[in-house]
Formats: structure tokens, C-alpha cells, sequence
């Protein structure tokens, strides 16, 4: 009975429960789903991570390769990430050129990357004018249930904290690289941005870690990270919300 | 039908034509806007901030693809055009922020299973791109007659390395800043619609350049009103 409530008054059936302060799988407003990380478990990738928030699943696998740096810039690097949402994780998306969504995550990510400075894009440069690292991210969602933001931001971070760079010398003779694949290092890590994001209902409830049902009723969606100090790249997209709970979140 | 207007709303007496010194604090370029100025469109709108220009169609209510329809509301798109280029992952990105914007204000409801396109095409970018489609946005939604249950505008401001807080800057200024923040207000109670922010900032800031953000719309607001009812009390 429950279950026909649901299906035909979805909003509802999410109501009665947000009177009580908890929601259909029993979780708490401000609760998040159980997350688990799995580091390094690709090994064909420089870096890896999986993971899970609940059933939201998020693989990030990094590849090092070279070239050369930008004009306007001789002494960075490049990291280039990009988000892939399959069919394989939720009906919604079709195969095809990457949709909306996608597209949205990856700017997401890029933006991340960017304001919160995890990596010096100096740190990538091995030579300048001449060589430099450039990291190819790509993070693939497995299972679609919500809160996709959060995880890949989470993923992207782990994976990069497990990237083993090679060391790369320039030969002075013949210009070219010699990669001693003996000696790794470690990416220098300089902030470590967390993303949280909420669904809004009916504009004055808040609740943390959305699923992919909650996601579709909620009014509008906020998604804020932050770093060891202040605030980073706090992307809200709307429904009408009251200036002050931003303190709430 | 009423032609084009050209209406002009200088917001500090010192502003000319230049984007150049402004006064520390608060003030905003200076606006122009015109509205009905393509034949096509069932709405047109061209909204300039100092020197960032950006014209703006809508097509709509219309007919939608049954594959995008939605049984109980209008279907809005937004198609943002950069000024040199094809389109990449930035303007979808924007795109998307427009779009759920004008998703919160139009009031859909009243025109289920049809289609509402905003076309906006850059024609001069010069700092505060986001605010300024935005307000292109809303002018040629109005124009265009789609129900709305209340105008939007943007605000751009900027935070540089001392903290100083810059409204409506101009693309240097953003070079520069230490932060970038868009905030889209409505305009019934000046409450935050949408948000997007680059570079890093603490709470407090962003509380200071909302607040700043909301006084400088009440700007936009009475700027949007002079303009309509210059357009309209003539025809």
C-alpha cells in the first residue's frame, strides 16, 4: 500500500517523512550515506580511486603523459579532467556525445580544481617551454543514485593523492626525455577540497546527500566546497531560497 | 507596434562611457537596454553593461519534441552562443545555471507541453558576462510575454587580494580578483535564485558581497521598470 502511495504521489509520500525529520531510508536530514574508497585498484592507471556513496558510484583513473607546455604559460602543466556519465549507470542517459549532465560535472570538476589550487600546475612542469606532465582525469560514474557532484569530487581527490609520477630527466645530448620508471613520487597536495551537497524542498527544508529520487522532487539543488579554510566554488542552482540558511549548510 | 527604444540609466553621475574609475564600494556600469529589435523572435532583448553587450531571443510558447515534453509545465531550453567559437562545456555549464533560473520564475505551469527557447548570442564581452545574459534574459522574456512570477537579474561581484569588494567589474578586474562571485536575485523579495562562484573566499565574504549584491539590484529592478514604462506609455 505504501508502495502505490509512492508511486502516485511521490511528493507526498516524501513529505510524510520529512514531517518526522528523517527520510525513507532512515537516514537523519544531515546524515550521509555510508561512503566507502577504494585506492589504487586500477593498475594500468598512474592513479586510481572508486567510490561509494551509498549506491552513487564513482571511479576516477588518472593517466601521465607529455607535452608541451602552454605558450602562455612555460612553466604549468595541464590537468584535464572529465566526467562520463554512461548508460550503464542510469536510464536517463543515452549512448552518444556526452549530455548535459556530463557536461555540467566536468566544468564542476574543472572549476574545483582550478579555485581550490590541489595541485600547482607549476609542480607539473618538468621542463619549461619544453616538457611537462599532463594529467588525463577521467571519472566514470558506475551507478547513478544522486549526489554525483560529491562523489566525483571525492574520487578525483583520492585518485590524485595516489598518482605516482615517474621521474623525467632531459638528456642534454639529444633533447629528448629519459623516464626512470624506478623512481615515483608522489603529487604534491596543497588543499584538500570536500564537497557537500543539498536538495532544497519546498524551499525551507535542507537535506544533505540527496538520492536520485530525492534529487528529482527537491526544488532546487546546492552544492558547496570547501577546503581547509574558506569556501571554494559554491555552485547553486536554484528554487527560491532564504539568504540566511546559507549559514545553516 | 511600439519600435525599438533606447534607454539609458546612468547609475552614478560620473560614469561615461568609459569602464574606467569607478568610486570604491558600490556602483554599476553604466546599463542600456533595447528591447524588440529582432522581427523573428517572439521576444528580443539587447542588455548592455558598460562595455559587455549581449542580445537576447525567445521563442515561445511553443511546440515541443515529445521527447522533451513535460506533461504538467513548459519546457524551458536556453541556447548561449560565445561570441568567437563553437560552443564547449563553459557556456553548457552556463547555460544550465540560466536555465534553472528562469525554470524557477517562469511560470510554466500555465503553458504545459510546450517549449520555451532563450537564444543568446555575446556580442562584446567586457567583465560580468554571467549578470548580463541574465539580464538580457529576463528583458526578452518580457517581451516576449511569458508569464513570470517575478523579473530576475544578475550581479557580479568581485573580491580582489585586499578584500575590497568590486560590483559589476570589468574583465580586467576579474583577471585580477581574488574571487568572482554571480548571484541572480528576484525581484519580489531580493531573494538569491542562483549562485556560482570562482576562487576562493570565506563566509563572511560572501555574506558581505550578497548583501551588496541585493542593494545593487534594487538598481537593475528600477532600471528595468523606467525602461518598460518608457516603452510602453508611448504606445
Amino acid at each position: 500500500m505504501a508502495a502505490g502511495f509512492k508511486t502516485v504521489e511521490p511528493l507526498e509520500y516524501y513529505r510524510r517523512f520529512l514531517k518526522e525529520n528523517c527520510r525513507p531510508d532512515g537516514r537523519e536530514l544531515g546524515e550521509f550515506r555510508t561512503t566507502t574508497v577504494n585506492i589504487g585498484s586500477i593498475s594500468t592507471a598512474d592513479g586510481s580511486a572508486l567510490v561509494k556513496l551509498g549506491n552513487t558510484t564513482v571511479i576516477c583513473g588518472i593517466k601521465a603523459e607529455f607535452a608541451a607546455p602552454p605558450t602562455d604559460a612555460p612553466d604549468k602543466g595541464y590537468i584535464v579532467p572529465n566526467v562520463d556519465l554512461p548508460p550503464l549507470c542510469s536510464s536517463r542517459f543515452r549512448s552518444g556525445p556526452p549530455g548535459e549532465e556530463a557536461q555540467v560535472a566536468s566544468q564542476f570538476i574543472a572549476d574545483v580544481i582550478e579555485n581550490s589550487q590541489i595541485i600547482q600546475k607549476e609542480d607539473l612542469c618538468i621542463s619549461q617551454g619544453k616538457l611537462a606532465w599532463v594529467l588525463y582525469c577521467d571519472l566514470i560514474c558506475l551507478d547513478y543514485d544522486g549526489n554525483i557532484l560529491d562523489a566525483s569530487t571525492f574520487a578525483l581527490l583520492a585518485a590524485l593523492k595516489n598518482v605516482q609520477l615517474p621521474e623525467v630527466n632531459i638528456n642534454e645530448e639529444t633533447a629528448l626525455a629519459e623516464v626512470n620508471l624506478k623512481k615515483k613520487s608522489h603529487l604534491s597536495i596543497r588543499n584538500h577540497p570536500v564537497a557537500t551537497s543539498f536538495a532544497i524542498f519546498d524551499d525551507t527544508l535542507l537535506i544533505v546527500d540527496p538520492t536520485g529520487e530525492e534529487e528529482h522532487l527537491a526544488t532546487g539543488t546546492l552544492t558547496i566546497v570547501m577546503d581547509e579554510g574558506g569556501k571554494l566554488c559554491c555552485l547553486h542552482k536554484p528554487g527560491m531560497f532564504f539568504h540566511f540558511s546559507l549559514n545553516r549548510c | 507596434m511600439a519600435g525599438e527604444m533606447q534607454i539609458d540609466t546612468p547609475i552614478r553621475a560620473e560614469t561615461g562611457a568609459e569602464a574606467g574609475p569607478r568610486g570604491p564600494g558600490c556602483s554599476l556600469r553604466h546599463f542600456a537596454c533595447e528591447q524588440n529589435l529582432l522581427s523573428r523572435p517572439d521576444g528580443s532583448a539587447s542588455f548592455l553593461q558598460g562595455d559587455t553587450s549581449v542580445l537576447a531571443g525567445v521563442y515561445g510558447p511553443a511546440e515541443v519534441k515529445v521527447s522533451k515534453e513535460i506533461f504538467n509545465k513548459a519546457t524551458l531550453e536556453v541556447l548561449l552562443r560565445p561570441k568567437t567559437g563553437l560552443p564547449g562545456v563553459a557556456e553548457k555549464s552556463r547555460e544550465r545555471l540560466i536555465r534553472n533560473t528562469c525554470e524557477a520564475v517562469v511560470l510554466g505551469a500555465l503553458h504545459p507541453r510546450t517549449s520555451i527557447t532563450v537564444v543568446l548570442q555575446v556580442v562584446s564581452d567586457a567583465g560580468s558576462l554571467l549578470a548580463c545574459c541574465l539580464n538580457a534574459a529576463c528583458m526578452a522574456l518580457v517581451d516576449a510575454g511569458v508569464p513570470m512570477r517575478a523579473l530576475f537579474c544578475g550581479v557580479t561581484c568581485a573580491l580582489d587580494s585586499d578584500g575590497n569588494l568590486v560590483l559589476d567589474p570589468t574583465l580586467k578586474q576579474e583577471k585580477e580578483a581574488r574571487a568572482v562571485l554571480t548571484f541572480a536575485l528576484d525581484s519580489v523579495e531580493r531573494k538569491l535564485l542562483m549562485s556560482t562562484t570562482k576562487g576562493l573566499y570565506s563566509n563572511a565574504e560572501l555574506q558581505q558581497c550578497l548583501a551588496a549584491a541585493q542593494a545593487a539590484s534594487q538598481h537593475v529592478f528600477h532600471f528595468y521598470r523606467e525602461s518598460l514604462q518608457r516603452r510602453y506609455s508611448k504606445s
